[in-house]
């Protein structure tokens, strides 16, 4: 053994299964797939985690992070500093070695020497001869490049004690039917996992523990969930057009329909996908199979929503179930298109021109994304108008810990209020907009369904109960009241909020969606300081009654909500009549998702 | 009242009363549909008639009362064309546009239905001006040809028909509002054309569009209107016996059993070569007149369906049963994520 590498004047942070490591790539170099290894290796030795890709809107060349926090509490929240940071990009290796917490570590290629005004004395550097190692023991250029990222892994297996065992796992795993890339995979794996335990003390002091903290659950992100969802929803056509980051909804519907959605006997298709033109003519595909009668979906991010404005107006007013995944991103504009956000809350709920209303829901979690996917085809169905599932790129491209995906074999599809031949044969007079039930919600035929009656004439212009045109304006006035009511009726399908365990508490904590994550140590940290809080994640547009009896009973509520403008706010202004007074903004907006520490400060700044 | 074979009537194809202006050539194209669906003996039901914005799009209320409609959005018919005519296959598709809505705002939309290979029959009732907007000048509009306020075109036209023919559309025709004779045999055939078929509907706007410096007027049209062939729809009940002579006459038959006899009237005029097809359009337009007829045709084309390889039943009949996994299979997919 070699004489250890002494790097460093500092004591390290000593820290078990809590801590941030960050990997900072070039886009393009192959860094994904070893770091999401690392990621699903300390999942798989129990340990909660949450890892994040920061990556730019570009193939090949520009930086791109990947932030790990471990957190054996559950905090898996974005946490502000780096613990230990994988340095492996020469253009952002100043900042990043600048963002590492003091006493925390760097990790770099010392196949080039640093230059002096890179070095602190306050953190613990990690020196491995990446280039030189792979140089040495790898032939193909393109080994070389993309070993090097393998290799560090390993030498992080010495350095935090990951499992080793765990990561040959996942190798075999992933290289399953190309068996000759496991061998030198291993091998790479073994080279870090050696130098890094010849030269240095290994384990450092901030380093792993096996824990039980993940039994049952699964590792998954937002989109994969989303897709396979809509697989379980019975989403027959799903039309859109490519835009970040909502792609990967219909990659897993894609790939799901693959597998689960091929008739056995003929080895044909029950589903089609078609990639549009443009977001317009996605979702007029999806409108005119929701016309028809097959559950239909698009999906598409903020600068999709605005181009579909038009059209989801048209749904709405001539009452088309479709549905809409929004996967949010940073606007307006291009803005930042690789960011998340949650945006897109006020053009959502009331998009179109004219007096519009539209279901917003709004997941928090894969498993949530999965079920609020197969439920929306019921809601839309039901209530005869578009859904929107309103996720962001941080749950939707971010893998997360959660619940495994559950389906009950005993439920059945709501197809809503649809005639068929013999019910028509007992009705009279058929009207398509005859609210014969009171509740907003009327009948609709599938085109084909009978040689005589129940046709009709969809049309977005003004028409009355049996859908004939009409310019009178008491006939429009009524058909827009009717509406109105159905919207009411809609709250019967749509989520509860979901509360805390009520309390005499006299501050509530409201919010929505991914700013769940910082909840948990939000609320831990201000219980040390005595301060309690109740909480609500509402969970569906429009909002319950629920939702004003919490505002209610709360002398101050925090709305919590990572846009700019407080849209939440505004819709509970809007909708539920709540006074300025009882509401509290804390909003983030800068593209990464909101801390912990963030919210905390606001709230202590408050009080 | 006559019947026809399925016990229907002419009035079963009716639609509402036209609200359009008297003489527009737009509800003869809506008569030309009734006449041509009756004689078919179409199931007015399994006809599912879908339009965009516009005089033209008022259409489909005035034919097929019995068939469901759906009025869109401008331009976007298409799209909704292509999302309906995917949940359920076994219906007949109508679309029906203008040149406003196909060939302006929803170029794009035209554009993507055709190579995308849709299963329909498309109308573009083309009077090359804006009517409900008083007399604006379309994108069909010829260099030159002007309005009833005396506008003038200056910019060359965009011509549907060969578009379609070169985005690889499987049937392109153009006719005239004002000739039954053509338009009813082309309609049907349209209409039994497996995969898209588009016809080109010179229709003149009465109001706003019909003056005699204006090309998609009726003094133009019926002066400058050339038929590439006579042609006769055969429905595939009928015995074919007529015979022809070889060289002037050509049956083609079409996916559903019928067939259609062109006559034709220039001898090296072949419309299933569509060089030969784009090359006779515009040597005609050079001189100012119409090409019409059936421009251009292929019956081995393959439509999105069969492309997708889509299941037999229509998507939209498909339930819990055939389209759920069910939970043991979800299992299986969260232990890959573990």
């Amino acid at each position: 053994m070699s004489e250890l590498i002494q790097t460093s004047k500092v004591a390290g942070l000593t820290k078990v299964n809590d801590f941030v490591v960050k990997f900072a790539n070039v886009n393009g170099s192959g860094s994904a797939s070893a770091n999401g290894m690392f990621a699903k290796a300390v999942f798989r030795m129990g340990i909660p985690i949450s890892p994040h890709n920061i990556f730019p809107s570009n193939i090949q060349g520009l930086p791109t992070w990947f932030e790990v926090r471990v957190n054996e509490n559950g905090y898996l929240g974005r946490r502000e500093g780096v613990d230990l940071i994988v340095a492996m990009n020469e253009q952002t290796i100043g900042k990043d070695i600048a963002s590492v917490v003091p006493g925390g570590y760097v990790l770099y290629d010392s196949s080039k020497v640093l230059a002096n005004e890179l070095l602190r004395d306050d953190v613990s550097y990690l020196p491995i001869p990446l280039k030189d190692i792979c140089l040495q023991e790898f032939e193909k250029p393109a080994q070389r490049q993309l070993f090097k990222n393998i290799v560090y892994i390993g030498a992080l297996s010495a350095f935090l004690d990951i499992d080793f065992k765990v990561l040959t796992e996942l190798v075999s795993e992933q290289f399953r039917g190309k068996e000759k890339l496991i061998l030198p995979n291993i091998h790479a794996l073994e080279l870090g996992y050696q130098y890094a335990s010849d030269n240095f003390n290994c384990p450092l002091s901030l380093r792993l523990e096996k824990s039980d903290k993940n039994k049952g659950k699964i590792l998954m992100d937002g989109n994969t969930a989303t897709g396979l969802g809509s697989v379980y929803g019975g989403a027959t056509v799903a039309a859109w057009y490519p835009l970040t980051p909502s792609t990967s909804v219909v990659d897993s519907f894609a790939k799901y329909c693959k597998r689960l959605r091929i008739d056995a006997g003929t080895g044909k298709k029950k589903y089609s996908i078609v990639q549009a033109e443009d977001e317009l003519a996605a979702i007029g595909i999806a409108i005119g199979a929701g016309w028809n009668g097959a559950r239909a979906f698009t999906a598409t991010s903020g600068p999709g929503i605005s181009l579909m404005q038009e059209f989801l107006g048209l749904a709405y007013f001539s009452e088309v179930p479709i549905v809409v995944f929004n996967v949010q991103r940073v606007g307006p504009s291009t803005g930042m298109p690789t960011r998340s956000q949650q945006g897109d809350l006020l053009c959502c709920a009331y998009a179109s021109h004219g007096d519009t209303k539209h279901v917003l829901l709004f997941p928090a979690n894969p498993s949530e994304c999965f079920d609020y996917a197969a439920s929306s085809f019921d809601i839309a169905d039901r209530i005869q108008s578009p859904v929107i599932v309103m996720s962001d790129l941080e749950l939707g491209m971010n893998e997360q810990i959660c619940e495994p995906l559950n389906w009950n074999d005993e439920s059945r599809y709501d197809r809503g209020k649809v005639l068929n031949a013999e019910q028509l044969d007992e009705i009279e007079k058929y009207g398509r907009y005859l609210d014969s039930d009171g509740d907003g919600i009327t009948y609709r035929t599938y085109p084909g369904t009978h040689p005589h009656k129940g046709s009709y004439f969809t049309r977005g212009s003004s028409h009355d109960a049996y859908a004939a045109y009409t310019e009178d304006g008491s006939v429009y006035a009524e058909v827009m009241d009717r509406l109105t009511l159905k919207m009411k009726t809609a709250l019967n399908y749509l989520p509860e909020p979901e509360f805390s365990k009520p309390t005499s508490n006299k501050l509530g904590l409201v919010f929505i969606g991914t700013t769940i994550s910082a909840i948990n140590e939000v609320l831990d940290n201000l219980a040390k300081q005595g301060i309690a809080l109740d909480t609500m994640r509402i969970r569906a547009f429009p909002f319950h009654d629920s939702v004003t009896e919490f505002f209610d009973a709360h002398e101050l509520n925090y709305v919590i909500e990572q846009n700019r403008d407080a849209q939440l706010k505004s819709l509970l202004k809007i909708e539920c009549n709540i006074h300025e007074e009882k509401m509290h903004s804390i909003l983030s907006y800068d593209g990464a998702l909101i801390t912990a520490q963030h919210i905390e400060k606001s709230i202590m700044g408050s009080l | 009242m006559q019947t026809n074979d399925i016990g229907l009537t002419r009035r079963d194809y009716e639609g509402t009363l036209t609200t359009l202006c008297g003489g527009c050539g737009h509800d003869s194209i809506s008569a030309a549909i009734i006449q041509a669906a009756a004689e078919m003996s179409l199931e007015p039901h399994r006809v599912a008639k879908i339009s965009g914005i516009g005089c033209s799009s008022k259409i489909p209320s005035y034919f097929l009362s019995k068939a469901h409609g759906f009025n869109s959005v401008h331009g976007r018919m298409p799209s909704v064309a292509t999302g309906a005519n995917i949940a359920n296959k076994e219906l007949y598709y109508v679309g029906v546009s203008g040149d406003g809505d196909s060939a302006s705002i929803g170029l794009g939309q035209f554009c993507h239905i055709v190579r995308r290979r849709i299963n329909m029959l498309y109308i573009v009732a083309n009077n090359g001006t804006y009517g409900l907007t008083k007399g604006q000048l379309s994108a069909t509009a010829d260099l030159g040809s002007r309005t009833k306020s005396g506008e003038e075109s200056q910019f060359d036209n965009i011509d549907m028909a060969t578009l379609a023919i070169e985005l690889g559309a499987s049937f392109v025709a153009r006719s005239f509002s004002g000739d039954k004779k053509q338009l009813i045999p082309l309609l049907q055939a349209g209409l039994s054309h497996k995969g898209f078929a588009f016809i080109d509907v010179i229709s003149p706007c009465v109001t706003f569009n019909n003056t005699d410096f204006s090309t998609h007027g009726y003094k133009n049209t019926w002066e400058n209107y050339v038929a590439l062939s006579e042609i006769d729809f055969v429905p595939m009940r009928e015995e074919i016996t007529t015979s022809y002579g070889a060289g002037k006459e050509k049956e083609i038959t079409l996916h559903d059993g019928s067939a259609i006899h062109l006559h034709k009237t220039s001898n090296d005029y072949d419309p299933s070569d569509k060089e030969n097809a784009l090359h006779h359009i515009n040597e005609y337009k050079k001189q100012g007149k119409i090409a019409t007829g059936l421009l251009y045709i292929n019956q081995s084309s393959s439509d999105l369906h069969e492309l997708q390889e889509t299941v037999d039943r229509p998507l939209n009949s498909l339930g819990d049963q055939e389209l759920c996994p069910g939970s043991k299979a979800l299992n299986d997919i969260n232990n890959t994520f573990r």
